[in-house]
């Protein structure tokens, strides 16, 4: 309980504006690393995503690559990566990006054609027998219609990063990972779990954000079905599966 | 009028689907597919926009191949009603109704009013135009469904089970609405069924077809009631059995129809009950 308790005062004390390792400037570079590493990593898992869910080509790739992308090692990756790259700052910030956006591609991929997927077929179908082209039914059907997995995706790419971040430290890139790092050698268990709490708090908040979007993203039909005024019970299936993306992969 | 020219379908893993096919759709009436599953109905149905191409053969609407046709664009052409409606979910009903319209570019405020007037024409009140599908019966999800397939007003209209997930009491009303519309509206209908009731009921043309596409049949409800062209046609519209084989029996209280079981199925109206 102490321990808890010293950490706290590390965390609230007014030294932690001050100094050559400000709180602020320490999550700034954090955040900065964790969502310019999901945006990249959504550039190209997104389209990938889209692709495989609408032609349903390449799926078996998918699935595998998500599969085998979790047993990555974060801290190796890293690791590999400097060795692979080099270290001057520059190549260092870049190894370190390319471990997170590495990092963050599956749960993104897999969001993206989960959601596409998970579209009732017959749904596409209508909209193709009407005649609508392969980029309408894309654009305007199964992307507004998969959204809420999509996001969902975004949500455990973020989460993962967030807390994977915190290694940037350990090559000299910064970050809230910086306070842990320094706190192992000297033994200074207030500032190490301090920080890690800290770390832990920005994931929790992050992830309710993005819970919020992901509430917000469910088309108003589709979300239209669960009020009270529905006369009879639809038969079809939601284009919201229940489980979030995360959770549908093996 | 649309025309099947032997048409073949072998689907990839080697199913035929649909094996020399001929016939000659009439315009203004309504045809009907009627079969058992893996009869290959639906198949033909989905020939006619392109939503499946055939393997071999041809299919002629007014004298043009459709094949020297963009799928996207005919399909724009021709109004497709499926089980199920096929709304968009996400779509209000009236978006769901200006679809089509929309993508040809019509402009929204024409395309919205036009959309308010087959609400009208499908019998749906006006004020549901802001609903989402879900919030609909699925009697209401598919008028709206009628509504977007005419929206474009095209000239043929494709309907492929479009009844089968509704009630019976719903189908019948939905039924009788598809006949008013016809009338109305003057549109060449191709209707997919596997019931022969509905199939009777709606058809001025109906094919029977038997595995593989096979036509079994086709002729006016009447013709293929008198004369059956074979026990498979006999057998799947009843004569043989059932309500449809009716005998008159005389009662103390006059004569009735009875099935072969003698029970009473109907009576014989008009100057023929002393036969």
């Amino acid at each position: 309980m102490n321990f808890l308790i010293e950490a706290v005062q590390w965390l609230f004390s007014p030294e932690r504006l001050e100094g050559s390792n400000p709180i602020p400037l320490r999550l700034e570079e954090h955040l900065f690393y964790t969502f310019f590493s999901v945006i990249v990593a959504a550039l190209i898992a997104i389209p990938l995503g889209f692709y495989i869910g609408h032609t349903g080509k390449g799926r078996d790739f998918a699935v595998g690559l998500s599969g085998a992308a979790r047993a990555l090692p974060s801290f190796g990756l890293i690791l590999l990566l400097v060795l692979l790259i080099g270290v001057t700052q520059v190549q260092l910030q870049l190894a370190a990006i390319t471990a997170f956006v590495l990092l963050a591609i599956p749960s993104i991929l897999a969001g993206a054609y989960a959601g596409i997927e998970a579209v009732d077929r017959r749904v596409i179908d209508a909209a193709r027998a009407v005649g609508m082209t392969e980029w309408q039914i894309l654009w305007k059907v199964e992307v507004p219609l998969g959204l809420p997995l999509l996001i969902g995706g975004l949500r455990a790419a973020t989460l993962q990063v967030v807390a994977t971040a915190t290694l940037a430290a350990y090559v000299g890139l910064g970050g809230l990972g910086i306070y842990i790092f320094r706190g192992l050698p000297l033994q200074r268990y207030d500032e190490m779990l301090g920080s890690a709490l800290l770390i832990a708090a920005l994931a929790l908040v992050l992830d309710g954000i993005f819970a919020l979007i992901q509430q917000f993203a469910v088309p108003r039909g589709v979300s239209a079905g669960r009020a009270k005024d529905v006369r009879t019970s639809s038969t079809r299936r939601r284009a919201v599966a229940a489980k979030p993306a995360q959770e549908r992969r093996g | 009028m649309i025309e099947f020219r032997a048409v073949t379908k072998r689907f990839p893993d080697g199913t035929v689907a649909v094996e020399d096919f001929n016939l000659v759709i009439p315009s203004r009436k309504i045809t009907v597919f009627v079969g058992s599953s893996g009869s290959g109905k639906t198949t033909l149905l989905r020939m006619i926009n392109r939503m499946v191409d055939p393997t071999d053969g041809d299919i002629e609407i007014d004298g043009d191949s459709i094949m020297s046709k963009e799928p996207v664009a005919l399909r724009r052409s021709i109004g497709y009603v499926m089980q199920n409606s096929g709304l968009l979910p996400h779509f209000k009903v009236i978006d769901n109704v200006t679809t089509v319209p929309m993508l040809n570019g019509v402009p929204k405020k024409q395309a919205r009013e036009q959309a308010l007037e087959l609400l009208d024409t499908v019998g749906l009140s006006r004020s549901i135009a802001d609903r989402y599908p879900s919030q609909l019966s699925g009697g209401q999800q598919q008028r709206v469904g009628v509504a977007r397939g005419l929206a474009a007003n095209p000239n043929i209209l494709l309907m492929d089970e479009p009844f089968g997930a509704v009630d019976p009491i719903v189908r019948a009303e939905l039924q009788q609405e598809t006949i008013r519309l016809q009338h109305e509206l003057d549109k060449t209908i191709v209707f997919v069924t596997h019931d022969i009731d509905e199939a009777f009921l709606l058809g001025d043309q109906v094919v029977i077809l038997e595995k593989g596409a096979k036509i079994a049949q086709v002729g006016s409800p009447n013709e293929i009631m008198a004369a059956p062209a074979s026990d498979f046609v006999a057998n799947f519209i009843g004569t043989d059995r059932g309500k449809r084989a009716l005998t008159l029996k005389k009662t103390e209280a006059g004569t009735i129809l009875v099935d072969s079981e003698g029970r009473g199925a109907g009576v014989l109206v008009g100057g023929s009950e002393s036969a």
